[in-house]
């Protein structure tokens, strides 16, 4: 075990990765000479020449389609976005090629890539900048989507990724690329997907979320510990595949439950998530489940607007009241 | 406006089995081709259909000439003729315009999604432009790979009008990667006109402004594009370096099914036109080389016709008889 920052797991996985497999290479805007905009290729360059560290253009389609058309004859490429508001440029090449070229091939074509980059929202950044857009890929079949909430588990899942043989949608949280932790030296240290951690445990309610959503979880459940409140924290890890049984069987000890997410809440994951708990458990719960999101506004620039539009642990904390009232 | 290639390879060059394959094989395609409408108001096949008549000498003066498997080739929706010329058996295109289990795809492709992995054959793509930044992911590995092989990525003019098109045109030139650019240059994107969809319509001009060198061909003339084809395959191999190559040429019949013969091409082109292109047919044109120089008879190209239509019925017999995918197959294949 060793002891660091989120963008540094992060790192490390695709150096031990990129150690592993020749195969395995990094494209992006500014991973190379410039050491990566988050800095999480820091290093990369020098360490694995500049084919295997990519700096590319501006330029979204060709960063998708270039990371796309590789995967397709047998390269395994990781292409960073610099933050998933920019992957918007390049919707067709994820949507209608990554996703789908293995489908329409009848199976004969594989498209092992990760895409992934910074998502998330604050710091003031506005509306198109400032965002998080999950279940536009949670969406689409073909796609897995990956949203690690602790440094070990960036290191963990993104190893994963790699290795998967499927197109890879893998959202950091660039609020959490700071965030430091326990992380295993183990080079075959993975995280499998599809298996959702419990954070804390409890008796009265589950919480469920995933990236950031997890730390204001877990800091409302401190609080609401306080008033002998215990939650049951679920950190998703991996929005497809889901792990819904981990899901189901926390609800059905605690028979309430909370989504939360910051993304807008109309049509969103929390929306299908809450929408499986009531169809699955349906008798188990003792109220409604409780759904906190990002407010249905492009994120607006002014403090107090930002402020009012995020999700905070006290959004959770009177969802968790309402639920048990 | 740059040049356009009329150059055509010594006689000397040329043999007789060769260009005798290269004939059948452009038959082949109008054969096949000319059965898909017909097997459409059957209600056989179903989706859009994109035919390729009048443009086949694009393919097979190209495709032949590539090292397959090794090379890769991608193209659009108008992807019968080059399945065809990767060797993707007629049985298994017509099996999957036919939406069969013993189609090339599985039956989960259709017309714009023929596939032939093994054979080089990386697919049709049903987006306009939508290959060209794949092409240049393929470009980068073979390049990482090292092995000295190409990626050739059709296209058409209306491609030249997408913005993903200039990013992978930009990158390709940049990188300096080992991919052939084919444009299709039938002169319609759809029903829209060259000149009424770009102020500046030499496409050769626009690759060269990404860095890539290029020029203009007749595609209405196998052997010109033939011998086109292997002087940048040969630059290719030997630089490592992107070329571009302009097709001229002209597609007979609609854009797809909902464009037919007796419809809505009307309104964009004239009978006339159509006719005049047609005087320019590859297939003649290579039947008149070959019959000039001793290498074909008219009772041989008659022989050579009756065998490539029984082979097109031979595959639509195939494809009748060929059962439907199964319903537990709806689920597999979206994840590998």
């Amino acid at each position: 075990m060793a002891t660091m920052r989120y963008q540094q797991a992060l790192r490390l996985a695709m150096t031990e990765e990129m150690e592993r497999d020749p195969n395995v290479f990094l494209c992006g805007e500014e991973v190379g000479q410039y050491q990566g905009t988050y800095r999480v290729s820091e290093g990369m360059l020098q360490k694995f020449g500049p084919q295997r560290i990519v700096d590319t253009p501006i330029s979204e389609i060709g960063i998708a389609g270039m990371a796309t058309g590789a995967a397709m004859v047998g390269l395994r490429p990781i292409a960073e976005f610099m933050t998933w508001s920019f992957a918007l440029e390049a919707m067709d090449q994820l949507v209608n090629h990554a996703a789908k070229i293995t489908y329409m091939s009848g199976g004969r074509i594989h498209c092992p890539v990760v895409f992934r980059g910074p998502a998330g929202v604050g710091t003031q950044l506005s509306a198109q900048h400032s965002q998080s857009l999950e279940s536009w890929y949670a969406h689409t079949p073909g796609f897995k989507v990956v949203m690690p909430a602790t440094p070990a588990d960036a290191k963990g899942l993104l190893k994963t990724a790699i290795r998967d043989n499927n197109p890879i949608i893998f959202m950091e949280h660039a609020g959490l690329y700071g965030t430091q932790g326990e992380v295993p030296d183990d080079p075959e240290f993975m995280v499998p997907f599809g298996q959702a951690a419990i954070r804390r445990e409890g008796g009265d309610i589950t919480l469920i979320s995933y990236s950031r959503g997890v730390q204001l979880c877990l800091k409302a459940a401190e609080t609401l510990a306080k008033d002998k409140i215990e939650c049951e924290v679920i950190d998703l890890r991996t929005l497809v595949p889901l792990d819904m049984e981990t899901v189901l069987a926390s609800v059905r000890k605690t028979h309430h439950a909370v989504v939360a997410q910051e993304e807008w809440r109309n049509v969103s994951f929390g929306s299908e998530l809450s929408a499986r708990i009531h169809e699955q458990a349906f008798d188990d719960l003792d109220a409604p489940v409780g759904r906190v999101g990002g407010a249905d506004v492009p994120m607006p620039y002014a403090k107090n607007l930002e402020r009012a539009a995020i999700p905070t642990d006290n959004d959770i904390i009177a969802a968790v009241k309402r639920a048990l009232a | 406006m740059a040049k356009t290639t009329v150059e055509r390879p010594a006689e000397d060059d040329i043999q007789r089995g060769e260009l005798l394959d290269l004939y059948r094989l452009m038959l082949l395609m109008r054969r096949l081709e000319e059965s898909v409408y017909r097997k459409f108001h059957e209600a056989k096949i179903g989706g859009y259909l994109h035919r390729y008549d009048g443009q086949e000498a694009l393919v097979a003066g190209v495709i032949p000439q590539l090292r397959l498997p090794g090379d890769y080739v991608l193209c659009t929706y108008r992807d019968h003729a080059h399945a065809l010329a990767c060797g993707t058996e007629p049985k298994a295109i017509m099996a999957e315009l036919m939406g069969r289990a013993t189609g090339c795809a599985l039956g989960k492709g259709g017309s714009m999604h023929l596939t032939d992995p093994e054979r080089g054959f990386l697919g049709g793509d049903g987006i306009v432009g939508g290959p060209v930044p794949v092409s240049l992911g393929v470009g980068y590995a073979l390049k990482y790979k090292g092995e000295g092989n190409i990626c050739v990525c059709y296209f058409g003019d209306g491609a030249m009008n997408q913005g993903g098109v200039h990013e992978a045109f930009n990158m390709v030139g940049l990188y300096k990667l080992p991919v052939l650019y084919i444009l299709e240059n039938n002169q319609f994107a759809m029903g829209t006109s060259v000149e009424r969809s770009t102020g500046q319509p030499d496409f050769v001009l626009k690759a060269q402004a990404h860095g890539i060198a290029g020029e203009r061909v007749d595609g209405m003339d196998l052997l010109t594009v033939r011998e086109a084809a292997n002087r940048a395959i040969a630059r290719i191999r030997e630089t490592g370096e992107a070329y571009f190559l302009e097709m001229t040429c002209y597609r007979y019949v609609g854009h797809g099914i909902g464009d037919d013969n007796t419809g809505g091409h009307k309104t964009y082109r004239t009978e006339e036109e159509v006719a005049e292109w047609r005087l320019r047919d590859p297939i003649h044109r290579l039947r008149d080389t070959m019959e000039a120089r001793g290498f074909l008879t008219a009772e041989q190209a008659e022989a050579i016709d009756r065998e490539v239509v029984a082979e097109v019925e031979e595959a639509i017999a195939f494809a009748e008889a060929s059962p439907e995918p199964p319903l537990d197959s709806l689920y597999e294949n979206v994840y590998s």
